[in-house]
């Protein structure tokens, strides 16, 4: 997975190194750092202007994409692609650090949605333009658009927009007597992986995925964990002490329990429950599309049997309230315009490039990543790629987003200290003092 | 082994400075010193003194990096807020508890090591030292990441080796609890500076007079007593010394627990909070606080070691 192409070396202005040579050894190197430094600092010696895109680590796709909008821009720009770190909140302080330092290196950004509320109360985003902004929200998944929205105003462009399903092994549910065309609940899976005594991959670690998995529980079960007022820190109205949470507890503790969780239930992430379901003992798994291309190209490679590929069935995030429709997670990447950019208009340009349907579907196919353009789910050849695609456009339409607030940082952080280990969950106790830790962290009374 | 320790002859130096007779000596001889030194304490200003100073100015206000506008003085509020709060106290009791675990462990087995590395046969003693000291030279995240693969439970290779010790299975979670993850994170920091303090200790062992250890080999003394009153006594400064610069370097943890935990089941250190603070709640104000505190921390340490054990500095490096 881990793939650093993107850092080009050459920053223009290389023709000052020669001159150099005359001089001593020192002087030489002396102006060849200076000539290197000067260059860095985005001189572009009369080319087209150059775009920087900070992106999140791919298999190459982001990279890609830049490639072909720089061609597709005929000589008016370039895009220069930039590596950001692996996980969203190190993305997430990188970008802030330098935006704080009004960076204006930073021309484009892949923007994980749960930061845009913070990035656009900081200003960090340059306005968009009310033409991009409606085309690039046309024919797009509303909830995509949701996330690249604060205030009501659109800040960021839907690039793709993640979301989880239910997988689960065909021959297992079948043993196990589920009708999986119907929606299912957790207390069903839980009792199937029971009885058939398969591991229920589910993320229990104390990190970002914790808040995802509760933050759907809760919104499934009919609530949310902001219930009024994203803006005022000092008074966020959160939801934590309703009969919802308690529900989404309770589900916490029903899978805590349940000895299918895996032993490193408390350590578990994507990658984990993702190894874990490829392996003899997978049953059911709730996780994000990536781990569907992960197993096809696993089958190429041969490290996974094409059987266990093809045992591989897949459907909508399990309901909390049985007969009512989940609320699955939703994640994804939206294209921001760094507010101290040089090349706004080229930047924004470049963000409808990059979120054409064609390279959508593009980089969907090679990413696994779904798509937040509706169109791209009928393209022919990615639902040749992805059996679900169908599946997933369902769930991205029903999915609900994490709490939006510009404080998002404290509120999944109080709600990962509080909700960590998922065994030691009180349902109707632990709610309660997360939202005491969560309002004493935002009026600045307590550490985090 | 005299080719280790620091030659005797530095003594002469600082003994003929304060013992010069004309003045105006003393005085070419103290600018020079400034001449040689100033630049080195100039840029020790620029890089320590400030970026301190700074903290300690920040630390007075309620400021976060990305709502500039709304940054208000303080004064002392936020150490307030720290001081009265428990998950402070708590990560400060880890960070010391880890400190004194891997300090302790290090003497030990660093000292063991000094020992093999000063009687090993002079044909492999490159072979040893160098063997020796490759821990030291891998990066610490590296490291970190090194032995969390190794018990990692799906990535490692711990669970399936040592099944045979009681309490340790194939499902063992080492980063599922307090004490099994503090014990991971304790053996990586050992494994790492172990080599540092060992180097150190191997410095001190060089200055034990080798006719000290002759006469209380004629007197009878056996190897044990020998390391008691003869070897531990002569390297006591070596020893202190060591002991204090693996002492504050260990109170600064950080990148193993941010590796193998992010400070998960309890295992946050004073320097993992500072930073939540700081990078991740982007609270300067806040973290600005934690790091005085850390900073003050670590002066009242070196104070301790320093009048408290009576720690000479000088006498450590042959100069006393």
């Amino acid at each position: 997975m881990p793939n650093a192409p993107g850092r080009s070396p050459s920053r223009g202005g290389a023709p000052a190194a020669p001159r150099s040579r005359r001089r001593g050894t020192a002087g030489a190197a002396a102006l060849l750092v200076a000539a290197g430094t000067l260059a860095a600092c985005g001189g572009d010696g009369g080319g087209p202007p150059t775009l920087t895109w900070y992106y999140n680590p791919d298999n190459g796709g982001q990279v890609e994409l830049a490639k072909r909008c720089t061609e597709e821009a005929d000589g008016r720009y370039r895009i220069e692609t930039a590596i950001l770190p692996r996980d969203a909140s190190s993305q997430r302080e990188q970008l802030v650090r330098r935006l704080a330092a009004k960076d204006s290196s930073i021309d484009l950004m892949s923007l994980d949605t749960i930061y845009v509320p913070e990035f656009a109360q900081a200003d960090f985003l340059a306005p968009m333009p009310e033409d991009v902004g409606e085309r690039v929200t046309e024919g797009v998944v509303q909830s995509t658009i949701e996330g690249a929205t604060w205030e009501d105003e659109l800040v960021a462009v839907p690039f793709w927009g993640n979301t989880q399903l239910l997988w689960y092994r065909k021959s297992v549910a079948e043993a196990a007597g589920l009708d999986m065309t119907q929606p299912v609940t957790w207390e069903q899976i839980v009792t199937a992986a029971q009885e058939q005594d398969v591991e229920l991959g589910v993320q229990g670690i104390r990190a970002e995925a914790l808040t995802v998995w509760f933050n759907s529980l809760i919104e499934s079960a009919g609530g949310s964990v902001i219930e009024g007022n994203a803006d005022d820190p000092e008074n966020l109205e959160l939801g934590l002490d309703s009969e919802a949470a308690v529900a989404a507890a309770e589900v916490m503790k029903l899978v805590a329990d349940s000895g299918q969780a895996g032993a490193a239930f408390s350590t578990e992430d994507e990658a984990a429950s993702a190894a874990e379901f490829e392996g003899e003992r997978g049953g059911f798994m709730v996780n994000w599309p990536f781990i569907y291309a992960q197993a096809v190209a696993g089958v190429e490679g041969g490290t996974i049997d094409q059987a266990v590929l093809d045992d591989y069935g897949w459907t909508l995030w399990p309901s909390v309230v049985e007969g009512e429709p989940s609320a699955p997670p939703l994640g994804g990447i939206d294209l921001g315009v760094g507010a101290y950019s040089e090349n706004v208009d080229f930047a924004y340009e470049a963000a409808e490039c990059i979120t054409s349907d064609e390279n959508q579907a593009y980089y969907m196919i090679n990413e696994g990543n779904p798509a937040s353009s509706t169109a791209v789910f009928d393209d022919p050849e990615v639902i040749e790629k992805f059996p679900m695609a169908d599946t997933i456009r369902q769930s991205l339409e029903q999915a609900a987003p994490r709490p939006q607030t510009a404080y998002y940082n404290e509120v999944t952080g109080g709600l990962q200290r509080e909700y960590h280990p998922p065994g030691s969950v009180q349902p109707g106790t632990t709610g309660p003092q997360a939202a005491e830790l969560i309002g004493a962290v935002l009026r600045g009374e307590q550490l985090l | 082994m005299s080719t280790t320790t620091l030659p005797p002859t530095k003594k002469d130096a600082p003994k003929s400075a304060p013992a010069a007779t004309t003045s105006d000596r003393a005085k070419s001889e103290r600018k020079l010193g400034w001449l040689l030194a100033g630049p080195a304490f100039l840029v020790m200003l620029a890089v320590t003194a400030y970026p301190i100073l700074q903290a300690t100015y920040e630390s007075l206000f309620s400021y976060r990096l990305t709502d500039p506008d709304n940054r208000s003085f303080v004064g002392l509020e936020n150490y307030g807020v720290i001081l009265s709060d428990p998950l402070w106290w708590r990560s400060l009791w880890v960070t010391a508890l880890i400190t004194f675990i891997t300090v302790l462990v290090e003497l030990v087995l660093g000292f063991a090591l000094a020992m093999v590395m000063a009687k090993a046969l002079s044909s492999i003693r490159p072979i040893v030292r160098a063997a020796i000291l490759i821990p030291y030279a891998v990066i610490t995240v590296v490291s970190a990441y090194a032995w969390q693969f190794a018990f990692n439970i799906n990535t490692g290779f711990v669970n399936s080796w040592f099944a045979w010790i009681p309490g340790v299975g194939t499902d063992t979670d080492w980063f599922g609890d307090f004490g099994t993850s503090l014990f991971v994170i304790c053996l990586a920091e050992i494994w790492k500076t172990t080599p540092f303090i060992s180097l150190l200790l191997l410095a001190g062992l060089a200055q034990v007079p080798e006719v000290l250890q002759e006469a209380a080999k004629v007197d009878g003394a056996t190897w044990w007593q020998r390391l008691w009153k003869v070897t531990l006594p002569n390297m006591k400064a070596a020893i202190m010394v060591a002991l204090l610069f693996r002492t504050l370097d260990a109170f600064r943890i950080f990148d193993s627990i941010f590796v193998m935990t992010a400070g998960a089941n309890g295992t946050e250190s004073v320097s993992f909070l500072a930073y939540r603070q700081t990078i991740s709640r982007l609270e300067i104000g806040l973290g600005s606080a934690l790091s005085v505190l850390l900073f003050l921390s670590v002066v009242l340490i070196a104070m301790v070691f320093i009048k408290g054990f009576k720690v000479d500095l000088a006498q450590a490096r042959g100069e006393g």
